[in-house]
């Protein structure tokens, strides 16, 4: 996690209180050393590469070359499925790396959206002008990296026809994204301008419930759960990675599906 | 067997080629590291409650870790996979030594080995039980590659999530397609390890 990004209110040992009750002790650095028990790597003889920084470098390599590959297969025309209004998982879960009771209250008065970056027009924007562009609706599959998934009707205004409202340089990288509770995430640009990829504002055409992400999550159809931001409070243009909150700790970087 | 047979096959002459013997090697690496990640994977929503893969077997030690390796080594897999299958289809060894496969001489066979009367002195002439489990696991590779592609990519490969029944049905296709494979893992390693003279002609070809 980038200490730099927290945000005034915000306690951070609760947020690694929570991020640990994912992850087993000792925490990242055993995450390699599974291989010995299962025996595969006796296959290598020397077996320097199962602790250590090599391995984890050789693996967050490969993770790398893979964001490249999912990059070239990425279609910017290709449609998520969508679903009838029959289909969709009632109750829609919760999922965060803190319990619901711990989800960040955003008062909805002094919200503003902060914007930031290669963008023309920075002007931070409220709630109730967020509220009055143009709406589109979806109904669509929420796949979580742990493998559940979930159909979700998301309702709000499409992201790329906002960023070029704003000005933004859509010849920039990434898109970034800063949530209330701390919680971060960069996108490519190609997937922040895909029709589906929307700045959400209800679900099931209701005003998003906390759990949810009040007062706007960014819904990616084509992306992991993980890498659509709920609370989101401010977002950036930009050619600089600014990693992400789950990126960071080994989850693929691009994670598109 | 009779002494005629046995002169067929000179003592010197290759069980294996090279090449099935190097993919053979580095499909087992990489089987390995993919269901012992796999298995890391499935603990973090499994799909059966009563069943989770324990920590000392699985590999990755948390569901991010489990993933680096899992999308790693399915290049090897992958890369590997192709190569064999398409030199198994390219020499003819697929159909010289896997077919034909037909019910009664896997009935027949199958019954012999259950009886400890199968002969073994001919490593380089499959039975028909040999036969049928070496050509179904190169099918559950291909099965479980495909379906793995469709969990993976649901929507840039969305027809081939369609062709499994959706993205939550192709999770269990996955899942019994690695069980398949276990389940061939355990007979494999087992008989290999009866008949070691198998086992050293995966080595040194002989």
């Amino acid at each position: 996690m980038r200490q730099n990004k927290s945000i005034p209110g915000v306690d951070p040992k609760l947020l690694i209180k929570d991020a640990a009750k994912l992850m087993p002790d000792p925490a990242r650095r055993g995450f390699l050393r599974g291989a010995a028990s299962l025996g595969a790597l006796a296959f290598l003889t020397g077996c320097d590469i199962i602790d250590g920084d090599t391995a984890e470098g050789v693996l967050r390599k490969i993770s790398s070359f893979n964001d490249g590959a999912q990059a070239a297969l990425f279609s910017r025309t290709k449609l998520a499925p969508t679903f009838p209004e029959s289909a969709i998982t009632r109750p829609f879960p919760f999922n965060a790396y803190y319990d619901e009771d711990e989800a960040p209250v955003v008062d909805p008065a002094s919200y503003k959206l902060e914007i930031a970056g290669l963008v023309d027009n920075k002007k931070p924007w409220t709630l109730a002008e967020l509220h009055a562009l143009p709406d589109v609706s979806q109904i669509t599959r929420h796949i979580c990296v742990e493998g559940w998934s979930a159909i979700g009707s998301w309702q709000g205004a499409v992201l790329s026809d906002f960023l070029k409202r704003i000005g933004a340089d859509t010849r920039a990288k990434y898109v970034w994204f800063k949530c209330a509770e701390g919680y971060t995430n960069t996108i490519d640009m190609p997937t922040a301008l895909h029709p589906q990829t929307q700045m959400s504002f209800k679900f099931d055409h209701k005003i998003l419930p906390r759990a949810y992400g009040f007062p706007m999550k960014i819904r990616i159809p084509t992306k992991l759960g993980f890498k659509n931001p709920k609370y989101v409070v401010a977002m950036e243009v930009t050619n600089t990675d600014h990693g992400g909150y789950w990126e960071d700790q080994g989850y693929n970087w691009f994670s598109g599906l | 067997m009779t002494a005629e047979t046995i002169s067929i096959v000179p003592a010197d002459a290759t069980i294996h080629p090279g090449w099935v013997r190097v993919c053979h090697w580095i499909n087992a690496l990489a089987i390995l590291l993919m269901i012992g990640s796999g298995w890391q994977i499935y603990d973090a929503s499994p799909l059966f409650r009563s069943l989770e893969f324990s920590k000392h077997i699985a590999l990755g030690q948390w569901l991010g870790g489990a993933l680096l390796w899992h999308f790693a080594a399915m290049w090897l897999l992958v890369i590997n996979g192709i190569v064999y299958v398409t030199l198994g289809l390219a020499t003819g060894r697929f159909r010289r030594k896997l077919l034909p496969i037909t019910p009664s001489a896997v009935l027949t066979d199958a019954k012999a080995a259950l009886t400890f009367q199968l002969a073994h002195d001919d490593l380089s002439h499959y039975n028909a039980v040999q036969k049928m489990l070496y050509a179904g696991v190169i099918l559950c590779g291909i099965l479980i590659v495909l379906s793995g592609l469709s969990i993976w990519k649901p929507v840039q490969f969305q027809e081939l999530t369609a062709l499994f029944g959706g993205y939550d049905f192709a999770r269990y296709v996955h899942f019994a397609a690695m069980a398949a494979i276990v389940g061939f893992l355990v007979v494999h390693v087992t008989l290999a390890l009866l008949v070691p003279k198998s086992l050293r002609a995966m080595v040194t070809g002989k």
